[in-house]
């Protein structure tokens, strides 16, 4: 029999990670079947409904309210369960003091003794972080914007309130910055440098920095501006206020503006804009072409600024652009032959096991991707097309290769599970990484598989060990393969810096023991997917478009 | 011209959301200031657009602060016993006052039936319980709520024509407030006892008790008990569940006086005795003191400050500076507790006093951190109390000016719950108090923590609105 236990705590707020978090590792445990710990939001009542809870007291309770649903056929393990969440809110709750013994924790804004000069980070729900952020611009501090689900509306009047005063409001759904050297939401550690960047993304935003670290130089200011801000109704304020402090600023030397492509009118601004400052300008909006090897350029190269046709493009070139020209790349086209040429060969053995298992009807030929970071799952699919490799996947934007069905993969596929699919009620993957494991495994036992692919992203807010939860996927997917004799090309793009809490080298030598090729370059794990894709058909003999043409 | 001012700004950061981050920001060495954020108005959006018509408005911030202007330079001075009927304005002829907001017998709680029974009796208008009942269920006798006259009681907060009470006035706004003098511990008419020694008890306070105190107060020539509760903050006191450093320093004050009022010195010493055995004989002082300053804050138009906050036994109802006589109500709570040996949570009556006037004032669970040994009536520690004073700064609208908490740097205590923070924080004030036992005649049987209902601040704000929008 299933026995079920409902507790409401009125007035007790949690914050939503580490309540999620916690949900996560109740279901885990033995003799528990489903667990909702969670504030009662309507998107979580629901949930406890679905868990076959429909009590009065819970239909009352609201957002600030604590709702503890769980079931499991064994009452003392609800007991147990019970008891862990207990423990786990109030642990967090003495940490708390702990931390406010050298700094306060304060009720509100109002309450905290600062009037300006600093930044408001503010990653609390949607529905809320409107009010938050005009109260902290009204304190004159700048806003890092964290929180996502802020109406459009909501942004304009927050940055035109910003351009009044004079503060910068980053964001929303801004997922890194790093301001005077420190970075906010999840930001890499990069040294202080002569780069100043504008970018509207967070990952996209990260790979930059994990490059031009690499590359050792160093940034001034990376300054998110939100994904919308380039759009025609909030006309860049934030890149444009952005792009100015960096102007401005003596110790930058070179500007990058890193987006998806903007409004026509607003690119023009922004274009503008770069074009009439003193300092050399690259600028990468994401799925142009930039004037990267392989194809027309969408735009041409000006006076001051340079288009990038990819993330690392980018960093390498304001690099370069920062050290007088000398030039810098990680990945040359020659390395990526390279790594293609060694992975081949390590294939070969198994050609014959391919050939047998193409005989059953199965051929390992097919990718699957599954990203945490969304703009480098858009680069993927960018640069995979233009190497004419068609993708499907949940984040396109070609109609004919939006996956119906986010849970089920076809031909070649990548998915962002940070996608509002998949994180409803459960933490994004960047906090958690071990979601997306149960995924990469089905796709594993596709014996059509030939190619898993997956990003790791350090940096502080991140989660603590990514590369730990995913070397263990990555091990068990290997021996699922060699069970069944196929090959599978696992491939992992690390993107971090070696300064990150995480340990980039530690995190590295993680996945590569668990049989991963690591690559710090998103694109570079993209070109060289896209030239296996390519050998394959090759010796596979099929047609030119035969593996491709995958409707 | 620059876009961007304050660039580049401070290593400075506030946090709102998620601890994770705050903890990553502090890790790479720059200030964080964390906000134990939680959604405002606990997420209810006709609660959110109500606080917006009321933020952020000069007109209310300018009459808060002339409230609590008013509240702060009263100056409550005890200056006499009076009878009730006497001293009380609007106290009727067959009219028994009460704690909380208004309620018919009906809806009266054990505790609070128990003192209304016991008062009937006392006044002669019965012989009987079973005849004072039915004179009360009949509506042959009034009731009216304590702070309907400018008085409160502890908690069922009986007072009757014909009792002795302490006659406070503030000196610097000339209001008057009024309050019994109290019984002691055990069964006690305020708790709902009503036997033979309890009536006998509040004859001889009638009798010996209020005259002989009423000439050493004559003879004090008033006595400051603002001056009184600062000291005994700093003695441990809070002023609500603790009362014995202010029950001290009051004989201190009262005693040489004693001594000349003339009357037989048996019957100073039985008062002295009286007093001296009551740990709470204060408490019927630093209620009628907070009344007393409250009231002289209460009426200021567009002001959101809290005046009153009390209960039945069956309603919780507070009052709002600006809101004139209105009462805003919801169910009293339970209290959480600890229970004297026999008793336990179902013997518990629901919150019942006017008492939580102290927190109305900055006082009690406002001021918990002068009165560390108070958490032990919930188990807690020293931290839990310190906690629990902190907090409440979250809620008000200032630090007090007189009455200050050792232990938090001689840091006012936080005063004058704004109806606006309440709402918006989902924090609600932190009360100390007495556990009375539900079925009338028993009395006290514990003590414990509550808050009021949600309801009351919800209520409040949303008819604020109405009337001030």
């Amino acid at each position: 029999m299933v026995l079920r236990r409902l507790v409401i705590e009125k007035n007790a707020y949690h914050d939503s990670v580490v309540l999620m978090s916690l949900t996560q590792e109740i279901q885990r445990l033995h003799g528990i079947e489903g667990a909702l710990v969670g504030m009662a939001t309507d998107l979580n009542k629901d949930s406890a409904r679905a868990l076959g809870f429909g009590d009065a007291e819970m239909e009352r309770a609201g957002p600030g309210d604590l709702i503890i649903a769980l079931t499991g056929d064994d009452a003392g393990a609800l007991d147990e369960a019970e008891k862990r969440i207990a423990s786990r809110l109030e642990r967090k709750a003495r940490a708390r003091e702990r931390a406010s013994g050298e700094e306060a924790l304060y009720p509100s804004l109002a309450e905290v003794p600062i009037r300006a000069g600093g930044i408001a980070a503010i990653s609390v729900p949607g529905a809320y972080a409107a009010r938050e952020a005009r109260e902290a611009l009204r304190r004159g501090l700048h806003v890092f914007l964290f929180s996502d689900n802020v109406s459009l509306e909501d942004e304009l009047a927050l940055k035109q309130m910003g351009l009044r005063e004079g503060l910068l409001v980053m964001g929303p759904d801004c997922g890194t910055a790093v301001i005077g050297g420190v970075g906010l939401g999840f930001a890499n550690k990069v040294r202080p440098g002569r780069i100043g960047i504008v970018a509207a993304s967070g990952t996209g935003l990260q790979q930059v920095l994990a490059v031009i670290d690499e590359l050792g130089e160093g940034i001034t200011n990376a300054i998110g501006t939100g994904g919308r801000d380039l759009r025609n109704e909030i006309g860049g304020i934030t890149t444009l206020m952005g792009l100015d402090i960096l102007e401005k600023d003596d110790s930058t030397k070179v500007k990058v503006l890193i987006s998806k492509p903007p409004h026509d009118d607003v690119r023009l601004k922004v274009i503008d804009f770069l074009e009439k400052g003193s300092k050399p300008a690259v600028v990468c909006f994401m799925g142009d072409e930039g004037h990267a090897p392989g194809g027309a350029a969408t735009c041409s190269d000006r006076a001051t600024v340079a288009f990038a046709g990819s993330l690392e493009e980018a960093a390498a070139m304001a690099c370069s652009l920062a050290s007088e020209g000398v030039s810098r790349e990680i990945y040359p086209q020659e390395r990526i032959e390279a790594l293609a040429r060694d992975l081949a060969a390590l294939q070969e053995p198994q050609v014959s096991d391919v050939r047998m298992s193409a005989a059953h009807g199965a051929s390992p030929r097919y990718l699957r991707g599954l990203y945490g970071g969304g703009t480098l799952c858009e680069e993927t699919l960018a640069i995979l097309a233009r190497a004419g490799v068609g993708v499907y996947s949940n984040a396109t934007w070609l109609p004919e290769f939006m996956l119906e069905d986010p849970e089920t993969s076809r031909a070649h596929t990548c998915i962002d599970m940070g996608d509002d699919y998949f994180t409803r009620g459960r933490p994004h993957p960047m906090l958690e990484p071990g979601l997306r494991v149960p995924r990469y495994l089905r796709e594993a036992r596709d014996p059509e598989v030939g190619i898993l692919l997956f990003d790791v992203v350090l940096g502080y807010g991140c989660h603590p060990d990514p590369a730990g939860v995913m070397a263990e996927a990555v091990r068990e997917a290997a021996e699922l393969a060699a069970r069944e004799k196929r090959p599978l090309i696992q491939i992992a793009v690390l993107v971090g810096t070696s300064g990150d809490p995480q340990g980039l080298s530690r995190q590295e030598k993680v996945l590569r023991d668990a049989g991963a090729t690591v690559l710090s370059s998103n694109r570079a794990a993209a070109r060289l997917v896209a030239l296996m894709l390519e050998r394959a058909r090759d010796r596979a003999g099929e047609a030119p478009g035969g593996v491709l043409d995958v409707r | 011209m620059e876009m961007v001012k304050n660039w580049p700004p401070a290593r400075v950061v506030v946090n709102l959301g998620s601890s994770v981050f705050a903890r990553s920001v502090r890790e790479q060495g720059a200030r964080v200031f964390e906000v134990d954020w939680r959604p405002p108005a606990l997420g209810r959006p006709e609660l959110i657009r109500a606080l917006e018509v009321v933020q952020d408005r000069p007109d209310v911030d300018e009459a808060n602060r002339l409230a609590l202007e008013r509240y702060s330079s009263a100056r409550p001075t005890l200056v006499g016993i009076g009878r009730a009927r006497d001293v009380i304005p609007g106290l009727g002829e067959y009219m028994l006052l009460h704690a909380g907001p208004p309620i018919n017998w009906e809806r009266m709680a054990g505790p609070l039936r128990g003192a209304v029974i016991g008062a009937i009796l006392y006044e002669g208008w019965a012989s009987s319980a079973e005849e004072a009942e039915k004179a009360a269920a009949g509506g042959e006798i009034a009731f009216s709520p304590c702070h309907e006259h400018s008085a409160v009681g502890p908690m069922a907060g009986v007072v009757s024509p014909s009792m002795p009470v302490f006659v406070i006035e503030n000196r610097s706004g000339g209001n008057r407030s009024y309050c019994t003098l109290n019984e002691g511990l055990g069964k006690v008419l305020r708790y709902g006892a009503y036997s033979a020694e309890v009536l006998e008890r509040l004859r001889w306070m009638a009798d010996v008790l209020a005259p002989v105190l009423a000439k050493g107060i004559e003879l004090s020539g008033g006595i400051d008990l603002r001056s009184i509760i600062a000291q005994a903050l700093h003695m441990g006191d809070e002023v609500h569940n603790r009362n014995r450093a202010a029950t001290s320093l009051f004989i201190r004050s009262i005693a040489p006086h004693l001594v000349e009022t003339g009357y037989p010195i048996s019957d100073i010493r039985r008062v002295l005795e009286f007093i001296n055995g009551n740990d709470h004989f204060f408490l019927n002082l630093s209620m009628p003191a907070a009344k007393a300053m409250l009231e002289a804050a209460h009426g200021v138009p567009k002001s959101t400050m809290v005046t009153v906050m009390s209960r039945n036994g069956t309603d919780f109802g507070i009052k709002v500076s600006g809101l004139g006589d209105r009462w805003f109500t919801g169910p009293a709570q339970k209290v959480r507790g600890l229970y004297f040996s026999g008793f336990g949570e179902d013997d518990a009556n629901l919150d019942i006093g006017d008492s939580s006037i102290t927190e109305t004032a900055g006082l009690g669970g406002f001021a918990m951190a002068a009165a560390i040994p108070i958490v032990q009536f919930v188990g807690g520690t020293p931290d839990d109390a310190v906690e629990f004073s902190k907090r409440m700064y979250g809620i008000t609208l200032s630090e007090n000016r007189f009455f200050t908490i050792p232990v938090l740097g001689f840091r006012g205590t936080p005063t004058g719950i704004d109806l606006r923070k309440v709402v918006e924080r989902g924090i609600l004030p932190q009360i100390n108090t007495g556990i009375a036992h539900k079925d009338p005649g028993i009395g006290q049987v514990g003590a414990g923590l509550v808050t009021p209902p949600w309801e009351c601040f919800e209520k409040a704000l949303l008819a604020f609105v109405e009337t001030y929008a």
